[in-house]
Parts: C-alpha cells; structure tokens; sequence
C-alpha cells in the first residue's frame, strides 16, 4: 500500500485573529510573528495514512509544494512516521492558481508513480480552495472520494465512509484513488522523540518544474483581483450590573425589550 | 478568455420534494446577474420524476428549465452527476454557473470545471458583474475567514458555488411564466468509478441547527457534558437547536454533528448565543450570517464581542442559569 500524502506550509491559522496581515500592494497576508506551520487539514490527510499503513503496510511519501518551506515545518509528517519527503520548491510553482497547482501536483505523482492511493486535505487553511485533490483526480483520471472520515482498504478494495450534512455515505472504490479527508477522521498524533530524530536523518529530494516536466507558461484561469479584511466593528452593547446574575437579568431584558427574542 | 456562451445557469437541487432554499438563493442571485448581463436565467434540474419542480424554478426567476428527469440519476453519486451536468453545461453553454455549496456542489463544481476547461470558485458570499470587463466577480473567504478574496475567471463558464443564506432568493412569483425543456442523460458508463453501498443518515433530535432560527452554541470554556446539558435547557425553552465550537465535539462533549464553523455547519439564524467562544475566525466563518449575535465570555477582550451586537462580560457558570430563568419569566408572562 503506497500512498502518497500532499499537504502545505501555510501561515499558522491558529494564531490569534488580531496577528493576521494583509500586504494589499502584493496581494498577500501574514500571521505577524507567529511562523508558518504544515496546513492543519493537511495533517489530518497524514494521520489517515498513517493509520492506513499501520492496517495495511506500505509507505508514505509527503509531496509539499511552495517556496520558503522550512525544513523543520516540512518535516513534521516524517517526524509523525511518514517515510519520504517530495518537495516541489520553486518561485515557478506559486506563480498560479488552483488549476496549475493540481497540475504541478499531478505530475510530480505521474513521475513518482507507483502509488496506490493519494490523499490531500478537504481543503487548505490558506486558501480554503477545497479544490486540489478534486482536480489530481480529474488530471489522473482516477477516482475520487471528497470529505473521508474513515478508510479501510480488503482485497485492493476500497471503502471509505464520506462525511456529508447528515450523516455519512460508505463508497466503495477500486483502487488507485484519490481522497480527500476531512477532520472528521479524528486528531492527528503528536511526533515522537524517536519520530523527530529518524526525520532528521531523511534528506528531502527537490524537484524543480523541468524535473516534472512542466511548462513554465502553464495556463492560469483564475485571478486574484483583490484581497481584503473585512471590518466588524465592535458595536456590542454589554449588559451591566452589580454581579453576574444581575447582568444576566439585563442581558435577558435588553433582548426582549429590543425584539431579539 | 470570451467566448459566445451567453446566460447564466443554476444547478437547482431538490430535498425535501422541493428546490433546496439554497438553489433559490441562486435564482436569486442569478437573475441579478443575468439580469445585469441583460442575458437569460436558466435553472437545471436532475432526478427521476422531478418534472413538477421546473415551475418551481420559474416561480423563483428562472426563463428557462433544464430538466434531467432520468431513473438512472434517482439519487446523488458524484460520477454521474458530475458527468450528466458537464453534458448538459456543453449544451447550455452558459457564460456563469451557479451551484450551492451543498456536499454535491462542492465536489461537483471543481470537477466539472476541469473537464471544461474552466475554473471554479467555491464558497462565494459575494457574486457580481464588473462593470468594465462585465465578467464575474466572485467573493470568498480566505484565510479561515480571516480575509476575503475577490476572483475572476478568465475562461467561460465562471463556475461558482454560493455558501448557504449569502444570498437572497427572491419571492416566488406563481404568475411568472418560462419554458421548459427536457435533456437526456447520456450516461457513459465507463464515467461510474465509486459506488455508494449505503447511505446513513445521524440526524440528531429536536430541531436541525441549520433549520433553528435560534441558536445556543458553547464553546471550550463549558468544559463538560453537563455543561452542555444548562446550555440545551436554555435552547429548549427558546425552541431552539443546540451548537458547538470544535473543541467540545472534539472532547465529545457533543455530537460531531452540532460543530459550527468553517468545517462544520454554516448557518445563519436569528439569534446566535455564543457562550465561552472565544470568536476565532475559523468558528465565526459558521455564524457570522446570524441576524444577532449575543455573547457570554468572562474575557472582555474576546474576539467574539467584535462581532455581538448583545454581551454580558463574565463567568457563564454564574451569568446562564441567572439569563434562563430570567427569560423563563419572561416567555411566560
Ligand atoms: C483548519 C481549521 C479549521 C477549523 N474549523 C473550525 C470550525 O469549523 N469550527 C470551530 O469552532 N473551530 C474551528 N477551528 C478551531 C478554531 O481555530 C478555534 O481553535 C476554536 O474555534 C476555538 O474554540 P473556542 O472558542 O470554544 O475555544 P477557545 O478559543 O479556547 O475559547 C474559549 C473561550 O471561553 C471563554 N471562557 C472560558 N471559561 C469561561 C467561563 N467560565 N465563563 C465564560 N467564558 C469562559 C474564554 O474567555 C475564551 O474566550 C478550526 C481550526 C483550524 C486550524
């Protein structure tokens, strides 16, 4: 069992809402002060396929596209017991847009080849796109299982339970095929210490866009026309009072009074 | 870049034996769009038997009914709906389409729009046309909600996905006339990859958080199940659903099913009680929709009280039981 995991450094997500920054001459933001950390829906694709290789055997290879990744960041999916780590680290791979990014991906996999399974995130912190794995799967011409919770692999047989608003659906599948997991499948395990010191010793391969074979003029679809904060002004009205309960007592007074309930 | 597809389309999804409210919000939309555009509004209806729901689409804004009514498309599976919608998408050839950010439509738009060689754009709480370059302006939130970002398409159709009550649907209009017609379903086989075996619905009791018009939501600082428990007395007697930030569905404090937020649910009530949220801005991504927000947080500085229009400063312990039996009174007097 061969899976390949595609997961991003993106800027932390869980800092607190007040550190976050848009440069709006370049079109980009920041979390001021806090570094960047591997994408959270990301870590959730690597706890199922740890989970899958620990049922079934095989290995974990990480693909993380992006420039500036820092090895300490890229390397937390080894360091939780992922095998192999594929870095696509380029200023050419960020020049895009979902589309390009899908195929960059796309064909990083087709030359990594040997792979049974592929999984991303539902979507990524950043960008909240929720289209990358969608797309790989489109370029492969593979099947395709959006928002999975829980994975089970017999007789090259999958089955794969899909969150949805009401429940869930059990989809079967053959295999290769591309997942994409959503939080449901449960929290991701912390590195170990014996983890953390076996991913220092994996030395990461870097493929450039010609290693891949990708056009440096891949066609670009979508564009950015501006990214912007959107204001909530803190308009909040508090109910006062000697204690608590008398607060409380206002709070439940203003509301009836103002119609709200 | 232009091309000579012209209108705009929405994929109209059925539930419930009727067009989900959130394929009237995009009629609603639509027919703004369309209407700016001067081009056509058309709607697309798939399932078997789903003939009678064209008037419905009519009545809310649609000049032209698609109409996909095949026993082979009875229920959702994401091959053939994605197969079917990207045959009638050929025929159509709209300049825009809409779709919900429903479990269909999320998986739907992006896939769709790869095989046509176009792009979509998910979760949009904003849809308008440019003025000078008349192409679609696309609003969605980034960064958890953090930010939002403005996109443009360069390729026909600008496929987009709306996020649920970002968009008004319009009154329906019983005397609003339009055509309809029938498409076929032409499905490959070869398209069907995945099967789904079974279909489990975890419907919690009492009413659906999406559907309540108020909401009593509490966040990590309730610490327990028990809390929760003070929490649904409270939206009982206010006949309302109970909610959660991530923490306590991660602590199973509470069914996974009750999360709010960015992946949780979406929802936009009357009234959102927030108690002990802090406000992150992935959790806000769920309620900030919320007619009005009220917050109880014993942290004056806690991001939620941004977005509150009502606040008590304090420790919930102390403030609920006191708020509920004060509304108690209230509600029976
Ligand atoms: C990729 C990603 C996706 C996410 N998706 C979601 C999502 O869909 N929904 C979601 O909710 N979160 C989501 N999160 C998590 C989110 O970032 C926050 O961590 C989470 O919303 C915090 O929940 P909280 O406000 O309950 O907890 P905290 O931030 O810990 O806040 C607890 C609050 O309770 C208050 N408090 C504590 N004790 C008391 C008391 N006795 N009385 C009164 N007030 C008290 C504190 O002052 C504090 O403000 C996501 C995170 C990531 C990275």
């Amino acid at each position: 069992m061969n899976i390949i995991v595609c997961v991003k450094q993106v800027i932390d997500p869980e800092a607190p809402p007040a550190s976050f920054k848009i440069d709006t001459e370049h079109n980009k933001a920041d979390m001021h002060g806090a570094p960047p950390v591997i994408d959270p829906y990301g870590e959730y694709a690597v706890e199922a396929a740890l989970r899958l290789k620990e049922a079934n055997g095989g290995t974990i290879t990480i693909m993380v596209m992006g420039v500036n990744l820092l090895r300490e960041v890229v390397k937390k999916p080894l360091a939780m017991g992922a095998d192999e780590l594929i870095l696509l680290e380029d200023e050419a791979f960020t020049k895009g847009d979902g589309w390009s990014t899908a195929q960059a991906l796309a064909l990083a996999i087709k030359k990594k080849g040997d792979y049974d399974l592929i999984l991303c995130g539902r979507e990524a912190s950043d960008t909240n796109a929720g289209q990358t794995g969608l797309a790989i799967a489109e370029i492969l011409g593979l099947s395709c299982i959006n928002l999975a919770r829980k994975i089970e692999v017999a007789d090259s047989t999958l089955k794969v339970e899909r969150v949805n608003l009401s429940g869930y659906d059990v989809i079967e599948s053959s295999l290769p095929a591309v997942i994409t997991i959503s939080n449901e499948v449960g929290e991701p395990r912390y590195p170990t210490i014996k983890g953390i010191m076996a991913a220092k010793k994996i030395e990461p391969v870097i493929w450039k866009p010609n290693d891949i074979g990708l056009d440096a003029h891949a066609s670009v679809k979508t564009k950015l026309h501006r990214l912007f904060q959107p204001v909530h002004e803190g308009k909040c009205e508090f109910a006062e009072g000697d204690t608590e309960e008398e607060m409380a007592v206002n709070l439940a007074n203003k509301l009836r009074e103002s119609k709200t309930i | 870049m232009m091309s000579d597809n012209t209108g705009v389309a929405v994929y109209c999804e059925i539930k419930d034996d009727k067009i989900m409210p959130i394929a009237a919000e995009g009629l609603g939309v639509g027919r703004k769009l369309a209407d700016s555009l001067g081009q056509e509004l058309a709607a697309v209806i798939l399932g078997s038997g789903v003939g009678t729901y064209a008037q419905q689409a009519i009545e809310y804004g649609a000049d032209k009914v698609y109409v996909v009514d095949d026993a082979q498309v009875k229920e959702y599976q994401p091959d053939v709906y994605v197969s079917v919608l990207e045959n009638a998408a050929k025929k159509i050839k709209p300049q825009i389409v809409i779709m919900g950010q429903t479990d269909a439509g999320r998986e739907i738009a992006p896939r769709m729009a790869y095989r046509l060689e176009t792009a979509a754009i998910l979760d949009c709480v904003d849809l308008d046309i440019d003025s000078d370059t008349k192409r679609l302006l696309q609003t969605k939130p980034v960064y958890g909600g953090n930010a939002q970002a403005v996109f443009v398409n360069e390729t026909d159709p600008q496929i987009a996905t709306i996020r649920t009550k970002a968009m008004e649907a319009l009154e329906p209009d019983a005397s609003r006339k339009g055509e309809v017609v029938n498409i076929p379903a032409e499905i490959d086989a070869a398209a069907l990859k995945t099967k789904i075996v079974q279909r489990v619905a975890e419907e919690v009791a009492g009413i659906k958080i999406e559907d309540a018009s108020i909401v009593v939501s509490g966040g990590r600082g309730i610490g327990s199940v028990e809390g929760f428990k003070q929490l649904e007395e409270l939206a009982t007697l206010m006949k309302g659903a109970l909610g959660a930030s991530r923490p306590p569905c991660d602590n199973n404090w509470i069914p996974e099913t009750a999360q709010v937020g960015l992946t949780g649910k979406i929802i936009a009530p009357d009234v959102y009680i927030a108690v002990a949220i802090s406000g992150s801005s992935q959790h806000m991504s769920g309620c900030s929709g919320a007619k009005t927000i009220v917050a109880i947080n014993k942290d004056k500085e806690a991001n939620i009280f941004r977005y509150a229009r009502y606040g008590v400063v304090g420790d919930w312990k102390k403030v609920l039981p006191a708020f509920t039996e004060k509304l108690k009174e209230l509600m029976a007097s």
